[in-house]
């Protein structure tokens, strides 16, 4: 299948008959189907592929200072952990941050692709493009893949003229604007903790503390998320990674192991 | 020269796109048409032929709303400018829905000056034969604006600006007169400036005000009328303390 990079240019929908005019200026763009008997069923198998890879656990939620984005670091394949050490939040501008759940090639190339187009409205618009503007961009572009097996389920945070942002985009096309998101594998186990112990004024220390127990939680539960527990902060002067864990150090952090007390002590019997 | 002048897509051997060139003189024979910025308030003024007593005057809008906040004129072909103007308002919709923000006035005018560009390097086509005036204020900072584009696919922004017959006249005009104004002021100067080459009076005139809490308002001709008598009051007020001076000496 021919890759289709109309997502690359602007939606822009030319009416047609307006067109009748100038045949060169609108063609539509086109790409090659797989020769198969099956269609459907290569679709299904498509989407087969890559279901299982969800394993992870990622959340976000805005709350009084901005935006805090947390992520597990797994990867794994089915029962083999293919790696601990995965960059799940993905930097796309200085002020805008995603998340990798599912595909990490979807997920890497696409926000990769979605900087760039965040910079080229920079460019041509002289202003920063809005956090709602930017995750709008990629879910279109998902949407006109659907069907095709991309498997993203990705959160967009950032900061923008109207303050913190914070949307869920997936790969059915799926756009959602929220205040708490919880993504993966892990994810309810992860949303236990979160939305447990979440307030809207929590300082940034809280928050980021939070979101730290909440992967942790996750990690501890759902064997397809692991390794360490990143926790990004996005303010108003962008974005910053505060920590970056291992989960195994977390534990014991958390639940201390206590010495057992002795029941008796064996005393030295001088020899009778 | 007459070989060069066919195809839109032949440079003539000194740098010229002749069929660019015949396409303003299309502008030029349009009737005239002026835009003024103010602090507050943007206005666009145009020159209404004579109306046939038969016609419905209402269909025949030379000023019209691309958004809420965009308002656009024009000098030249009609026929065309319906065109540029459905491609215009489908674009600002279409930018509301890609990136959920309404476009700014250099956004859409940097669309119009691409689409009458690409009509310029294109095999089989001809350019659109007319300037617009495009008008409106940037939805987040509220600083207003006024564009001009033209058949070469060329914009920039303007203070005050004047398109179609008779414009260089017009624009000197606004030259000499020219300052920064509000509300009624900005008004009465876009219309000083139309009286200078149309005919007095509110039905050869049609003027648009568009404000950041009201948007566009098209003024109706009594209004324009009483505006048209104060500047002729003005006028002669004018003329009559240029005289009495010179008696006294």
């Amino acid at each position: 299948m021919k890759l289709d990079t109309s997502g690359l240019q602007s939606f822009v929908p030319l009416s047609a008959p307006i067109d009748d005019l100038c045949p060169d200026l609108s063609a539509p763009p086109t790409f090659d189907l797989p020769r198969s008997a099956d269609f459907d069923g290569f679709q299904k198998d498509a989407i087969q592929m890559v279901k299982p890879a969800k394993g992870t656990t990622t959340l976000a939620f805005i709350f009084k200072e901005g935006v805090i984005v947390a992520a597990d670091s797994r990867a794994s394949m089915g029962g083999y952990i293919s790696s601990q050490t995965v960059k799940k939040i993905i930097e796309i501008n200085p002020y805008m941050i995603g998340t990798m759940a599912g595909g990490a090639a979807d997920c890497q190339f696409w926000h990769r692709n979605l900087g760039i187009k965040c910079r080229l409205h920079e460019l041509a618009n002289k202003r920063r493009i809005s956090v709602a503007g930017a995750s709008k961009l990629l879910a279109n572009i998902l949407y006109s893949y659907r069907g095709m097996g991309l498997s993203v389920g990705t959160m967009i945070a950032g900061w923008d003229e109207t303050g913190a942002g914070l949307y869920y985009v997936d790969s059915e096309g799926g756009r959602l604007k929220g205040t708490r998101f919880s993504v993966g594998s892990g994810s309810p186990y992860a949303y236990g903790v979160l939305d447990n112990g979440y307030r809207y004024d929590m300082s940034i220390e809280e928050a980021a503390e939070l979101a730290r127990r909440a992967i942790y939680h996750a990690t501890f539960r759902d064997a397809a998320s692991g390794g360490v527990a990143s926790v990004y902060y996005v303010g108003p002067s962008g974005w910053k990674k505060l920590s970056g864990d291992d989960v195994g150090e977390l534990h014991f952090r958390y639940y201390p192991v206590a010495p057992n007390p002795t029941e008796q002590e064996m005393a030295e019997v001088s020899p009778a | 020269m007459a070989r060069y002048d066919r195809a839109i897509t032949v440079f003539s051997p000194d740098g010229h796109l002749f069929q660019v060139e015949y396409a303003l003189e299309a502008v030029r024979k349009g009737n005239a048409a002026v835009g003024v910025r103010g602090t507050d308030a943007i206005v666009l003024g145009v020159e209404k032929k004579a109306t046939p007593k038969l016609q419905d005057s209402r269909s025949v809008r030379k000023i019209v709303s691309l958004d809420n906040h965009i308002a656009l004129a024009c000098a030249g072909l009609k026929a065309d400018a319906r065109v540029l103007i459905n491609r215009a308002r489908i674009e600002c919709q279409s930018h509301r829905l890609t990136v959920e923000d309404p476009v700014t006035v250099e956004y859409i005018t940097r669309y119009i000056a691409g689409l009458q560009q690409k009509f310029t390097q294109s095999g089989g086509v001809r350019p659109f034969g007319l300037s617009t005036l495009i008008i409106g204020f940037d939805p987040y900072t509220g600083v207003p604006a006024l564009y001009q584009t033209d058949p070469s696919g060329t914009f920039s922004a303007w203070k005050a600006n004047a398109t179609g017959r008779n414009s260089n006249s017009m624009r000197e005009f606004l030259e000499k007169n020219y300052k920064e104004t509000s509300g009624q002021e900005t008004v009465k100067l876009a219309i000083r400036a139309l009286l200078e080459v149309v005919e007095s009076g509110g039905k050869n005139i049609e003027i648009a005000v568009m404000t950041r809490e009201t948007g566009l308002r098209q003024l109706d001709e009594a209004e324009i009328d009483a505006i048209v008598a104060e500047i002729e009051a003005e006028k002669a007020a004018a003329e009559a303390a240029k005289k009495a001076p010179s008696k006294e000496t």
